[in-house]
């Protein structure tokens, strides 16, 4: 029974990475993106505007951009990676999963090691394009630190996804959770912009934003100045990852087809 | 032992009876049909027996398990065949029966062996490394019932198999469903609203509408029931022959129309032999025979008042049907 729930989660996760590969558009957009991001705002921003955060530390805009770059990269194509169901529940192949004899954890667990492998891939070609820009991170293990960070942002949004995916019917929720989750998480997330000298009210919204701390982490681990001290950055994302990959679990596994 | 047990099954939807106290059973190697229109609740009860749904009350039982205690017992034991195509189609044909073999935890030599098996028997072998997405419909079609059989299954439940799908490629999975039938002793349960369908696959059908199964028999007897067959010979001495089967119990009726001797039977097709050799002995010459025998769109009829196409075509019915589904906020 353990090796078939490996199994499981061995094909589901087999299954993730074999699709996200064969969608060659998808891929390239994971590289134009984060380019136009790096030329226009990241150059833009850096020749216009003085930047507080550039004055303390010495860095520019764009090596300021870079994690947040990374970081949006992974809540959007986490969230998705766990909204995929939907697209199985639409095209009636979550029916097949469902009806096979393994456990819904194991394709819980399948499902989120899959999106989280494609998230990684994915975070990985924006500090590969982010190189030509001049990008570069401090130390080799920073890097390590920052992979750490990456894995628990995967892991906790396509939780979320799998949690709003087991709930929906259909794709009508998908454009709320766009606007209404998604885009505050990202704009909240101090991926653009630094957290010092905000007004309050904006600042507390920042510090109820998981994804704050999963930005400031990979900026720690990057570049060395992060808001708030590496080891909270993780543990607030840490208990923030399992809370999702508990919701995550328990939705899809009450879930009907 | 038998391969499904259903007793008294109901599904209620927000106090809507999707399936109403059916009771039926399917023998280990038979093909059972369930036949109604749509809405009659037949992929809900395919939906309770395969473990993805809660019956509201009642029992059922497939390859001995309770559905309900024993869900794995039962996943293990059944192969399906969805209404709705159910495949990735980013894949390839093999690689959709690999994911669905590793689920089922087949071993690396068994999934081979067992894909090029199956492959083989639905005629896809060639196309295995093609993307479904570039496949036909019938194609499809052939590569799920080739995934329903891929972990030996007791029992196979085939929802709507043809569905959608033309006439030739129709026959052709009538094939293929009555050749895994013979070879693999597979117990199937198969739900369909074609007539013809039922009548060339199944060994017993059970006739179901809005949620209650109206009598279960097999076909012939289903279509004796509703009335007898009739023969029609064309003789160069009809007057004659009429007055030498006269006294034969098993015809119930003869007359003669329009050069044609009817003869009303039970069972035409084995009784022609005997009509032509009679003949012959006496010197007479039959120039055609014909046989008409009542069909199960008869026998729909007889049991329900209506035919399955005026219920297919009932425009408020669906409109009904569909409002319900959207109150109980469900797919069906």
């Amino acid at each position: 029974m353990r090796g078939l729930f490996f199994q499981a989660v061995y094909v589901l996760w087999l299954r993730e990475v074999k699709t996200f590969l064969r969608a060659k558009s998808r891929i390239l957009g994971n590289v134009i993106q984060p380019f136009f991001f790096l030329a226009i705002l990241g150059v833009g921003f850096r020749s216009s505007v003085s930047f507080v955060a550039a004055e303390v530390s010495g860095l520019d805009y764009l090596q300021f951009l870079v994690p947040g770059l990374v970081g949006m990269t992974l809540l959007f194509s986490s969230i998705f990676a766990g909204l995929s169901i939907l697209w199985d529940r639409q095209f009636g192949f979550l029916r097949e999963i469902m009806v096979a004899p393994v456990s819904r954890l194991s394709l819980v667990v399948g499902r989120i090691a899959g999106g989280m492998t494609t998230t990684i891939f994915q975070a990985l070609c924006v500090l590969l394009v982010s190189h030509l820009f001049g990008f570069k991170i401090k130390t080799s293990g920073g890097f390590l630190i920052s992979l750490v960070f990456m894995g628990l942002i995967g892991v906790s949004f396509v939780g979320m996804g799998v949690a709003f995916a087991s709930r929906m019917e259909d794709m009508h929720g998908f454009q709320i959770i766009m606007n209404f989750i998604i885009m505050p998480i990202f704009f909240l997330s101090g991926a653009l912009f630094p957290l010092e000298g905000l007004p309050s009210w904006l600042s507390f919204l920042m510090y109820l934003d998981p994804l704050t701390y999963g930005v400031d982490g990979l900026r720690g681990a990057m570049l060395g100045i992060s808001h708030f001290p590496l080891i909270f950055d993780f543990s607030v994302l840490a208990a923030f990852c399992l809370t999702m990959l508990l919701l995550g679990s328990y939705f899809f596994s009450i879930c009907e087809v | 032992m038998q391969a499904i047990e259903v007793h008294n099954l109901v599904k209620e939807f927000n106090g809507f009876k999707a399936v109403d106290n059916i009771s039926f059973s399917v023998e280990e190697g038979e093909i059972f049909g369930l036949l109604g229109p749509n809405g009659a609740g037949k992929t809900t009860t395919i939906r309770i027996l395969s473990t993805t749904l809660r019956a509201t009350t009642g029992e059922a039982k497939v390859w001995g398990y309770d559905v309900h205690r024993y869900p794995d017992a039962v996943r293990k034991s059944i192969g399906i065949v969805f209404q709705d195509q159910a495949l990735d189609d980013r894949l390839t044909g093999l690689e959709n029966l690999d994911f669905h073999a590793r689920l089922y935890g087949m071993d690396k030599k068994l999934r081979r062996q067992r894909i090029r098996e199956v492959l083989t028997l639905v005629g896809l072998w060639d196309k295995r490394n093609t993307l479904v997405k570039y496949y036909s419909g019938g194609m499809c079609r052939r590569l799920e019932i080739a995934r329903g059989l891929m972990h030996y299954p007791r029992v196979l439940f085939l929802d709507e198999p043809t569905l959608g799908l033309d006439a030739q490629t129709r026959h052709t999975i009538w094939e293929h469903i009555k050749l895994l039938n013979r070879r693999e002793k597979i117990a199937i349960l198969l739900t369909t609203h074609y007539m013809d369908e039922a009548d060339a696959l199944c060994h017993r059908v059970g006739i179901i509408d809005h949620g209650r199964i109206l009598v279960i028999d097999r076909p012939e007897n289903l279509k004796s029931l509703v009335g007898e067959d009739i023969i029609s010979l064309k003789l160069d001495l009809p007057e004659k022959f009429r007055t030498l089967i006269a006294g034969i119990d098993w015809i119930k009726d003869s007359r003669i129309h329009d050069g044609f001797l009817y003869l009303k039977v039970i069972k035409g097709d084995e009784k022609i032999p005997f009509l032509i050799e009679l003949a012959q002995q006496k010197g007479l010459k039959v120039e055609l025979v014909n046989l008409h025998k009542p069909t199960l769109e008869d026998v729909f009829l007889h049991f329900t008042g209506r035919t399955i196409r005026e219920e297919e075509g009932s425009v408020r019915e669906r409109i009904s049907a569909r409002i319900r589904s959207i109150r109980s906020g469900r797919r069906r």
